[in-house]
């Protein structure tokens, strides 16, 4: 029954995505339906794959196969482990709201629109799952036309600039890990990951592929100085678009880092882990005070992103100080613990963060903070939920964004006290800029007519949001199903992590 | 070396060449006969001559091992026969898409189909050849048959123009490869390329060798579009009518792929570092050059022009790695080139109407609302140049920057993925330009002509299908190569 479990979960939505295509405008009512069946049936089509995981496990499982260019070596090879799947499973749930929240919101090109996003669910999830460098890099990349179009077609007013910048940064990092993969072929005569993570490494190679490596994921994350398209892409993109970048391809980013960079350049990833921690720290605190000072809502919540995005690679980097300081794989093993679920809780409450954005932005037409004001008074509803997902951003205990923060807190100053404590600013840092946007969004007299006349969510909008708001409370209240998910494969990762790759 | 008398079945190699050279005569007839009373019967003629001629090549001139015909001036390999069948598949699939555009501008003349297939005879002549003699044929029965194409407009001025900048610059080019070649036979003492590799390689790689290989790598150069020897290029690709500038994008690079290997890559093989040292500037500065003026193009064939230029700087690459690998990499280049190629220019011809040439980058606003298909053909091939996956140029460039690393290239391989960014640019300004930016009020409707639809929907699913499943193609040039 599992056999072609993940071949499903890619090609089902792509599928989907070309029929919705084909039924076009004009068939637009039929259009929608087939896009939320093929999303919901995508999502239903993980509970199998969470419930025969076995999180005992380090192996890849749910494992395909199939030759696909034999005189590279290079297969059609799928399958997933504690690390990707949770990733899995969060994109096909955030789809879902996407195609919700565009329904009807959506006034040009909808089946277009509709198409882009399912075809991207199956990019992704191919992504996640390729168990070959050169399917994995063959999703990456595809999965570029797409968002290059969700911006550039359904975007704001400075939609071209901010999708061609999207595109050429995200390209120019990825051909420079392209690069370093054909490297790797060239050099061990496979593109499995797996003959990749097992290939001896002079730390020369090693460096120059953990900066190939970084140029690719560093962009995607994004971390502090290649962070700049970001706020572009997000203010421009629209809702929809908003959400995924947020929510899905930021964390390829994260990913890359724990499948690539970790067990392909240990050696290089203990040399340069000063740098990788730098630029985190930089992220959450630099950042964190670039957030509040801006006017805009989703260039606000961008920044909020690049900020908690800086937990994931900090997480993942300072198991080399944890094993140096205290000799414990635990420890090490708690701060990816904590990178992992960072991003399954980033993508949740940043997505319905934008999500909130997108409800106002359908009513007033302006992100601009200054346009609103004491929308409690009008929009009861809306405004619990934007409260409930704002302290979830702010990391309040009994939401998913306080199970990764503060595991990755608590890793940090196993390794070094000043980690801990730039760590540690987040927690003022993100509830200013969090509760301040609130404060000024929400609360407060009615500002002006516009506020004056808002109507509260209607059913979709509620339905949305609610999904979300349960699923940032679950993770938050009881994270263990997750952390066992992932327990056996985050201690595999550490030990290839800690490994040396250097030729004996 | 032995070699049978000639009778019917040791001619069985050479029977595209002799197919190709009758059926020249018989669309020549043709059209002198019923060229004014029935119009386009030439042209469909050409049309079932090349589809027969593919199909006569399929089954006759299929040849596994390597022979020599005609005391060596004539070779038959697997190369040859593929690069045969791909000819005559191409020129036909040019002329499907300039039918309409021909026919509105009144130049749908049996001579210009004529002309096409003298081209391809040069084509066939040069992918063959064996022996400095038959290079030297080759080349010039194909350029003398191109100048007459670009000029076939007799109404217009920059067609006249751009002829004549060909003719004069590629007859220079001509020159220094006859000098080169006479270089090469006087140290040598041979036409035959066999002989030529046997003494080069076994110590005759002397001063005088590697002077006359400058002349030929010039040629070499100036043939392919390749800086500094690009200059002819855009003014060809624009002024010529857009029929021409398909025909000339696209089949013509066979032959020059042939060139180089026949020439360089199998003839001087003796003196392969030397060439391939050669080579490393004019690819580099190629891909420079090429990437970034095509940036600051506002016509969009000058801009495709530029993206030649681009694009010969990653086969030039091919070649410079020096193995048998480079080469069919070069090879592979080459084929998803002249892929993508013939759709981009189909597109422009599609879209131009009679007096409305289509060609600048404005002209392009919008297409998507005024005709999806073709705009959706043009976002592949567009995506597909760039190298982006799920497309096969994606494949294209992987190859030529693993067979890079593989010679231990390392510069080479960033320059080249970061030329490949730049290059990005400009293609997905044109997806810009068709998708993001309404359409300009007075523009003509596209040609809806449906044989020339279909064909160029099939043009562009072949450049996702061979994406998606690139094997058979890779394993295709590689096993013609080894």
């Amino acid at each position: 029954m599992h056999a072609y479990a993940l071949s499903v979960l890619v090609w089902l939505p792509i599928g989907a995505g070309l029929i919705v295509l084909a039924l076009g405008d004009q068939r637009i009512v039929a259009a929608r339906w087939v896009a939320l069946g093929a999303s919901l049936v995508t999502f239903a089509l993980t509970f199998p794959l969470v419930a025969g995981f076995n999180g005992a496990s380090a192996a890849f499982q749910f494992v395909e196969h199939v030759s696909w260019i034999s005189r590279f070596d290079a297969y059609y090879a799928l399958g997933v482990d504690g690390i990707s799947l949770p990733l899995v499973v969060l994109t096909a749930f955030m789809t879902v709201p996407v195609v919700i929240a565009g329904w009807t919101v959506i006034q040009t090109r909808p089946a277009q629109y509709f198409a882009a996003f399912l075809i991207m669910e199956g990019l992704m999830i191919g992504v996640f799952s390729s168990l070959d460098a050169l399917l994995f890099y063959f999703f990456w990349e595809a999965m570029l036309i797409p968002m290059f179009l969700i911006i550039g077609i359904w975007g704001g007013p400075r939609r071209v600039y901010a999708t061609l910048k999207f595109f050429l940064y995200t390209f120019l990092g990825s051909v420079f890990m392209l690069v370093a993969l054909i490297y790797l072929y060239v050099k061990s005569g496979h593109y499995s990951i797996a003959a990749f993570q097992a290939l001896p490494l002079t730390l020369l190679e090693q460096r120059w592929i953990f900066i190939a490596f970084l140029l690719a994921f560093a962009v995607k994350v994004p971390m502090w100085p290649v962070h700049t398209w970001l706020p572009d892409a997000h203010v421009e993109a629209p809702t929809g678009g908003s959400v995924i970048l947020a929510a899905i391809m930021l964390k390829m980013g994260g990913y890359g880092f724990l499948r690539f960079s970790l067990p392909i350049a240990p050696d290089a990833s203990r040399e340069l882990d000063w740098l990788m921690i730098s630029l985190s720290l930089i992220a959450v605190v630099y950042i964190g005070f670039v957030a509040l000072v801006q006017q805009d809502m989703k260039k606000l919540i961008a920044y909020s992103s690049i900020a908690h995005m800086g937990f994931v690679t900090l997480g993942a980097f300072i198991a080399y100080d944890i094993v140096t300081n205290t000799g414990s794989l635990q420890g090490a093993a708690m701060g990816l613990d904590g990178a992992m679920v960072q991003m399954v809780s980033h993508g949740l409450v940043s997505g319905a963060l934008f999500l909130c954005v997108g409800v106002m932005y359908d009513r007033l037409h302006s992100r601009e903070i200054s346009a609103y004001g004491g929308v409690v008074n009008t929009m009861p509803v809306f405004a619990a939920f934007m409260v409930l997902f704002g302290l979830a951003n702010s990391g309040l205990p009994g939401t998913s964004g306080f199970v990764g923060e503060f595991l990755v807190i608590l890793a940090s100053f196993k390794a070094n006290f000043w980690y801990a404590f730039l760590a540690g600013t987040t927690l003022i840092l993100g509830a200013a800029y969090t509760l301040y946007l609130v404060k000024r969004v929400i609360f407060g007299p009615v500002t002006n007519e516009g506020v004056a006349s808002l109507k509260d969510l209607n059913g979709r909008e509620a339905l949305v949001l609610t999904m979300l708001g349960l699923a940032v409370l679950a993770l938050g209240l009881w994270p263990a199903p997750l952390l066992d998910m992932m327990r056996a494969s985050i201690h595999h990762l550490v030990d290839q992590a800690v490994a040396t790759k250097l030729p004996v | 070396m032995l070699e049978p008398t000639l009778t019917w079945t040791s001619l069985a190699p050479a029977i595209p060449e002799i197919y190709l050279a009758v059926a020249v005569c018989v669309v020549l007839l043709v059209e002198a006969f019923t060229g004014d009373k029935r119009r386009g019967l030439a042209d469909s003629l050409t049309l079932v001559v090349l589809l027969v001629g593919a199909l006569v090549t399929a089954v006759y001139a299929h040849v596994v091992v390597r022979t020599t015909l005609f005391h060596g001036l004539y070779v038959a390999d697997e190369l040859g026969y593929v690069l045969k069948l791909a000819g005559f598949l191409i020129v036909a699939v040019t002329l499907i898409y300039s039918r309409a555009y021909l026919d509105q501008r009144d130049i749908l003349r049996g001579e210009y189909d004529v002309l096409g297939l003298t081209a391809l005879l040069g084509i066939f002549v040069l992918i063959s050849a064996n022996s400095l003699i038959t290079v030297y044929m080759g080349v010039e029965l194909l350029a003398l048959s191109v100048y007459a194409l670009i000029a076939f407009d007799r109404e217009s001025g920059v067609a006249a123009e751009a002829a004549m900048k060909y003719f004069v610059l590629s007859a220079i080019a001509s020159g220094a490869l006859l000098y080169g070649m006479s270089i090469i036979y006087g140290m040598t003492g041979t036409l035959d390329l066999d002989v030529v590799a046997a003494r080069t390689s076994a110590g005759y790689a002397s001063l005088g060798v590697i002077f006359g290989l400058v002349f030929i790598v010039v040629a070499v150069a100036f043939k392919l579009g390749a800086v500094p020897f690009h200059m002819w290029l855009p003014d060809v690709y624009h002024g010529a009518p857009t029929s021409v500038t398909l025909f000339i994008s696209t089949v013509p690079q066979l032959a020059y792929f042939s060139l180089a290997f026949r020439l360089l890559a199998h003839g001087l093989s003796g003196v392969t570092v030397e060439w391939t040292q050669m080579l490393v500037p004019l690819a580099v500065l190629t891909l420079i050059i090429g990437n970034v003026v095509a940036i600051a193009q506002s016509n969009l064939k000058r801009m495709l022009a530029y993206s030649t230029i681009a694009n010969v700087g990653f086969i030039l690459l091919g070649f410079v790695a020096g193995t048998p690998a480079g080469y069919s990499a070069a090879l592979y280049y080459t084929l998803v080139y002249i892929l993508v190629a013939l759709g981009s220019f189909g597109v422009i011809l599609l879209a131009s109407r009679h007096g409305f040439e289509a060609d600048a980058l404005e002209d392009y606003k919008g297409l998507y609302a005024r005709d999806p298909l073709l705009a959706v053909i043009m976002l592949a091939l567009m995506f597909s140049t760039a190298g982006v996956p799920p497309f096969i140029g994606f494949w294209a460039k992987l190859r030529i920057i693993q067979e890079l690393w593989a010679t231990q290239h390392d510069i080479l391989v960033v320059f080249a993925a970061a030329a490949s960014v730049v290059g990005a640019f400009y293609y997905l300004r044109v997806v810009k330009l068709m998708y993001f930016d309404a359409p300009a009020a007075d523009i003509p409707n596209t040609v809806r002509h449906a044989g020339a639809r279909v064909t160029l929907a099939l043009n562009a699913a072949v450049v996702l299908a061979l994406g998606l499943f690139p094997a058979s193609l890779l394993d295709l040039c590689a096993r013609i190569l080894h």
